[in-house]
């Protein structure tokens, strides 16, 4: 039980790679915090440095006002659930439980009472005696869980626990993982690639691009404003169609349709539109049909605008022609600078009605 | 199921026939009398002796001193043996760990240096290593017949190559649960590595009880006879009229068989479930 602080965090692995580039993040006692990003983004390298497998080589990493950044990952009172879980394959569940306790020198007793305690509540109680190989991969990975609850760190870590389960474990398992987390009110780092995963477990989302933050917020705040192209592309799925338009006298117009009054600045733009943002109707911006994803519930109709690629989702399932219109609500269009990707505040007037 | 082809059988039953021709010919052979075995050649039926010859063989004091018996041989090819073996497990699994695990200048170099010495067999650096022990003054003693040969390339090699499989979050997630490197060695890797030690210690104990020549350079003193120089011996004694002991001969072969067959019978069950559980 901590708060968990990076200060300017940065790494540079020997050959001048940069991995990780100035990273500032406060984490509160008990906050559960994602890091989510493309392979490649620095979000594990980052992990591992708060775990102290990395050096640190710019700025500080905090554990409960504690400077770790020399400390041994031992000591800094972490614990860590791996993706390929890292179970000791010769020891049984007991004892790969046990391990990290046996060697702080825990009595038996306390060792003992842990270990049922952390099997009771991941349900392994009848597991206790088995090696890691006669269980499944949901049962391995709750057994990784179990070694980091037994030693009741100030922060667990995660490095893409769920990675290597099959879709339908993965849903399960990242319940429980929210649950447990919460009931144990333990300060977590979590890092994965599926955005899906980073919005439902996450407190805070933590979005990383080539070693660097792009945005830091509440899921549903990165969901609804992004602050960049990369988050915009990066979370939600379908991902949101950036297209390229521009403004001109007051008017925001995209392959020359108005779509609406903004009080913007003329020039370029990057409009940014969800696809669940978007209806089919009878009238409105013409899109060509490419292919369409029926979802069960609702279809993603995947479609040209001009030459720019547009998804919009659609829940009837009215056969469609080659050409349908779609409709937008311009307090949810999104515009980024067409340079730089970041967000754009927008001064909405009115609505137009495109031609 | 496989349609049974005799013809196939043929070719392994001949086979099979052929490599255990000998063993059974030196098993019977051992149980005639010497004079037998002379005049009327190998055998393959067993003779009247045998219970004698083994007696004889195993507690006779022969040599020059009269203090060796084949028990006394036996022995020591054990010690040679079991020592071999163990002593370059030991070695050379702590030199794969450094070599693995620690990061230091030239650990690469150092590497294929051990490896190279793989290139030299012990024939060609014998007179040196006997140099160096005469002049430690560990001639005539266990010492010097086992600690200069424990360095091993192929060990060090087998187990580099086993300890670079583990994966890398083992040792992670080790330093996390506060296991420093000794710890790590001996309740991670040393656990890991059984069928790997199964299989060096097959190898090994075979190469180290079958020395001859460093033995023969090593020790002149008859109490550290093996039973290779034993029965090399006993066929030595070819003057004149004298016919050798062939029976004796045969019988110390056999008994010199029994150790490296009980060792890969036991070892070879380890081994093989190392080889078939895939889930390490």
């Amino acid at each position: 039980m901590a708060e968990l602080t990076l200060k300017s965090v940065g790494k540079t692995y020997a050959g001048g790679v940069d991995a990780v580039t100035d990273v500032t993040i406060d984490i509160k006692d008990g906050e559960f915090i994602v890091l989510v990003g493309p392979s490649g983004c620095g979000k594990s390298t980052l992990l591992r440095m708060v775990a102290g497998l990395e050096t640190v080589t710019r700025g500080d990493v905090q554990i409960g006002g504690r400077r770790v950044n020399d400390l041994d990952p031992a000591e800094r009172d972490i614990a860590m659930v791996f993706q390929n879980y890292a179970l000791y394959p010769h020891m049984s569940v007991r004892d790969n439980m046990a391990y990290g306790l046996k060697n702080r020198g825990e009595s038996k007793a306390v060792i003992e009472e842990r270990v049922a305690e952390a099997a009771r509540m991941l349900e392994l109680g009848q597991y206790l005696d088995r090696k890691p190989r006669a269980l499944s991969g949901g049962q391995r990975q709750r057994v990784a869980m179990g070694r980091a609850i037994v030693r009741q760190p100030a922060a667990f870590l995660f490095d893409e626990p769920l990675s290597n389960l099959d879709a339908k474990l993965r849903v399960s398992m990242r319940m429980e993982i929210r649950k447990l987390q919460q009931r144990l009110g333990t300060t977590s780092l979590y890092v994965t690639h599926d955005q899906l995963e980073a919005m439902t477990l996450a407190d805070r989302l933590v979005v990383l691009n080539g070693g660097r933050i792009e945005q830091i917020g509440a899921p549903l705040e990165v969901y609804r404003k992004p602050a960049s192209t990369f988050v915009a592309s990066f979370i939600g799925a379908p991902a949101m169609s950036l297209l390229d338009a521009h403004i001109e006298g007051g008017q925001l117009l995209l392959e020359g349709h108005a779509l609406a009054r903004l009080g913007n600045a003329a020039g370029p733009v990057t409009l940014g539109l969800r696809a669940e943002d978007l209806r089919i109707v009878d009238t409105g911006l013409p899109m060509r049909v490419d292919y369409i994803e029926e979802l069960g519930a609702q279809r993603i109709i995947h479609g040209m605008v001009g030459d720019q690629a547009l998804a919009v989702t659609d829940t009837h399932d009215t056969p469609l022609g080659p050409e349908v219109r779609v409709a937008l609500d311009p307090a949810r269009l999104h515009l980024f600078d067409a340079q730089t990707g970041r967000r754009m505040d927008k001064r909405v007037e009115q609505v137009s009605v495109p031609a | 199921m496989q349609k049974i082809k005799p013809f196939d059988h043929l070719i392994l039953i001949l086979g099979a026939l052929f490599l255990c021709a000998p063993v059974v010919m030196a098993l019977m052979s051992s149980t005639h009398t010497a004079v037998d075995v002379h005049s009327n050649g190998l055998s393959l039926l067993p003779g009247g002796n045998g219970i004698e010859t083994y007696t004889k063989v195993l507690t006779h004091r022969g040599g020059f001193t009269g203090d060796v018996t084949g028990l006394l041989m036996l022995r020591n090819s054990l010690i040679m043996g079991l020592g071999f073996a163990v002593g370059k497990i030991v070695l050379s699994m702590m030199a794969a760990y450094a070599l693995v695990y620690f990061r230091f200048r030239f650990a690469t170099l150092l590497f294929w240096a051990i490896f190279a010495t793989l290139l030299l067999p012990l024939e060609v650096r014998i007179m040196p290593s006997y140099q160096v022990m005469s002049e430690l003054h560990l001639l005539n003693t266990y010492t010097g017949l086992i600690v200069p040969l424990l360095a091993s390339a192929t060990g060090t090699f087998f187990f580099r190559q086993f300890f670079r499989s583990v994966p890398d979050e083992l040792l992670e997630a080790a330093r996390i649960d506060g296991a420093g490197p000794v710890k790590f060695f001996i309740d991670v890797l040393v656990p890991l590595s059984k069928t790997m030690m199964a299989a060096i210690f097959i190898i090994m104990f075979i190469y180290g009880w079958n020395q001859y020549l460093w033995p023969l350079l090593m020790t002149t003193d008859e109490s550290f006879y093996t039973l290779m120089r034993g029965i090399k011996s006993i066929l030595q004694v070819w003057v004149g009229s004298q016919i050798p002991d062939y029976n004796e001969a045969f019988a110390l072969a056999v008994l010199a068989m029994v150790p490296p067959v009980a060792v890969v019978v036991i070892f070879q069950r380890m081994f093989i479930k190392g080889l078939t559980e895939s889930d390490k």
